[in-house]
């Protein structure tokens, strides 16, 4: 059974299209990386997912509707939000009675554990702390739950380097294991890229690349050619080029590696490179067609 | 044996606990969910608190007189000896209902857009706690909670006035039963909580149900939303038909339905004959507000579920 699948996902608020017929299917234990520029779609498309707006089309998580079971679908499912939305007048002890009074799933020893390893103290309010603290005070109660899926919508805004490490750090280390899923959207592709299994680009409500990590190092080629090699490279058909300091870069897609190797330096691209060649090319297509 | 019959359930507790379907039982959920708004509003309880403080600082003062009027209380008849020794007592039930019953309307007014302003109703929500769990533990405050610690904090109060009444009438000579047998407080603490049950809680349901209603709706201003329809269909009403049939409606709704509580004619002496639960189930307008009351927590549920962070 697939964790998520959704067939012709849509979601319009008003005149604006802000999901325009999705179809999207994640499999048990996988991260997925939902990469897409501001306004594309993706907080719509988690909210979807963990019940917090309604929708056109198939959806299921976990087998079950996420709008009308969201209640009993949340026993499986954890959702950080891309704001800090603990409360703030809570205290951090309060918080952990709380959780643990009503979710079924909560080990609040294995919570104490991850606060431990914080600054954060018990009798704290949340309007007491950093907003790195409060990310970590989140981070904290969500890993405690044994969940099966865990959603995170840019979970790491607005953090400096450190407490974005940490972050992945220990929902990797402490937290992943193979019967999990993470569904993460992010801006900030090059800190999670190593942990994706998965990875998808959405713009302007619409899935517009959808591959495996292993298929994007197998398919997708960057090369670094000077400028009295452009032409021959050029010749190739590249999906997208990018001048560097010293030549050009051009991304290739099912290319042969060693028709490139003799062009230049040869290396598989960043998911960044990758999502700008993706989305440029679209905007460019789209202009195209407008003209 | 003794061991063995100890260590049966425990081990029953453990397994359920590892491989039935993980549920918590809706019991649990409402009480950690009532739990919760009482961490958050702490106004709940302060407020009431508060104003017992300064009733009994107040009363603390006015015992200097005490004596004097315990003894011209003795030459009256017990009626006016009860109306002339109750009076604080009553004054001071009085004050606290009406402190919770305002902060149960700016509790209402807030429950379910405060969430939403601050963005906290997504964490809420990515826990497995229904909707209808939710509205409910947030309309169990006004409804239940708020009664209920009115009655405690009202009894405790009239305990201490008691107390130090007593203190300062044995030290000036005087009998304490002069006291305590006019007021018959055990009588009006009877009285007190079924005018908290049928009044504060089960007729002003429909105005706590309306409160929560549109906090639920409201983007901004709920207080506003809350009063202004009531304003404007009055108008549209005096204005249409000269008539004021709505806005005599609310203001029955507010006053407390007098008639279908007590019974016309009753001695106000005598507390129990406020006591009249027949004719108060018997009263259409009971009923009325309580189906009112359901529907407008019934639109908070479904708001609740579809609305975001504002």
């Amino acid at each position: 059974m697939a964790c998520i699948e959704a067939r012709g996902l849509r979601k319009v608020f008003g005149t604006i299209v802000a999901l325009d017929g999705i179809d999207m299917r994640v499999e048990e234990g996988r991260i997925l990386g939902l990469i897409g520029p501001n306004g594309a779609g993706k907080t719509t498309a988690l909210h979807a997912i963990v019940g917090l707006t309604p929708y056109q089309g198939q959806l299921r998580a976990l087998g079950r509707d996420p709008w009308t079971d969201r209640d009993r679908l949340m026993r499986d499912v954890c959702f950080i939000a891309d704001v800090a939305v603990l409360p703030r007048w809570a205290r951090v002890s309060q918080l952990l009675d709380y959780v643990g009074g009503v979710h079924p799933r909560f080990d609040r020893a294995k919570a104490e554990g991850f606060l431990a390893k914080t600054t954060i103290r018990r009798t704290s309010r949340v309007k007491e702390l950093s907003k790195g603290m409060v990310t970590q005070l989140h981070l904290a109660l969500v890993m405690a739950i044994d969940a099966r899926l865990l959603v995170l919508d840019e979970p790491t805004l607005g953090l400096d380097i450190l407490y974005r490490k940490q972050f992945y750090d220990s929902l990797l280390n402490d937290y992943f294991d193979h019967n999990r899923t993470i569904v993460v959207a992010t801006h900030q592709v090059e800190e999670i890229e190593h942990v994706l299994t998965d990875v998808m680009f959405i713009d302007r409500g619409r899935i517009v690349f959808n591959r495996s990590m292993e298929e994007v190092e197998s398919r997708y080629l960057e090369v670094m050619v000077r400028p009295e090699q452009a032409a021959a490279a050029r010749a190739l058909k590249p999906m997208y080029e990018r001048q560097a300091i010293g030549g050009s870069v051009l991304l290739f897609d099912g290319a042969d590696r060693q028709q490139l190797t003799a062009l230049g330096d040869v290396r598989t691209p960043g998911i960044a490179d990758l999502f700008v060649a993706v989305i440029g090319n679209q905007t460019g297509q789209a202009q195209g067609a407008a003209r | 044996m003794n061991m063995q019959s100890n260590s049966i359930p425990e081990t029953r507790v453990e397994a359920q606990g590892f491989f039935a379907s993980p549920v918590m039982p809706a019991s649990r959920l409402m009480y950690w969910s009532v739990q919760r708004e009482l961490w958050e509003s702490r106004s709940i309880y302060i407020a009431p608190l508060a104003v017992a403080g300064l009733i009994l600082f107040g009363f603390l003062i006015s015992t200097i007189h005490l004596s004097g009027k315990v003894r011209a209380a003795m030459t009256l008849d017990p009626i006016q000896q009860h109306d002339l020794l109750a009076q604080p007592y009553d004054f001071a039930a009085l004050l606290i209902m009406a402190t919770t019953f305002v902060v149960a309307v700016f509790y209402c007014l807030d429950a379910l857009h405060g969430e939403r302003r601050d963005r906290s109703i997504l964490f809420w929500k990515s826990l497995p706690v229904s909707d209808i769990t939710t509205v409910l533990s947030k309309a169990s405050i006004p409804l239940v909670v708020l009664p209920l610690l009115t009655f405690a904090i009202t009894v405790v109060v009239q305990w201490i006035m008691v107390l130090m009444s007593s203190a300062v009438l044995l030290g000036s000579g005087l009998s304490v039963a002069t006291l305590w047998t006019p007021l018959s407080l055990s009588q009006s603490w009877l009285g007190l909580l079924y005018h908290l049950v049928t009044v504060h809680s089960l007729w002003y349901a429909p105005i706590f149900g309306w409160l929560l209603l549109v906090s639920a709706w409201a983007r901004r201003a709920p207080i506003l939303w809350a009063v202004l329809p009531i304003l404007a269909i009055s108008l549209v009403e005096k204005i249409a038909f000269n008539t004021t049939h709505f806005a005599a409606m609310v203001a029955n709704r507010i006053a407390g339905g007098a008639e279908a509580v007590t019974v016309p004619g009753g001695s106000p002496m005598d507390p129990m004959t406020h006591l009249t639960p027949g004719h108060f189930l018997a009263s259409p307008g009971l009923w009325i507000g309580l189906a009112m009351a359901a529907a407008f927590l019934a639109g908070a549920v479904r708001l609740r579920r579809s609305q975001g962070p504002i």
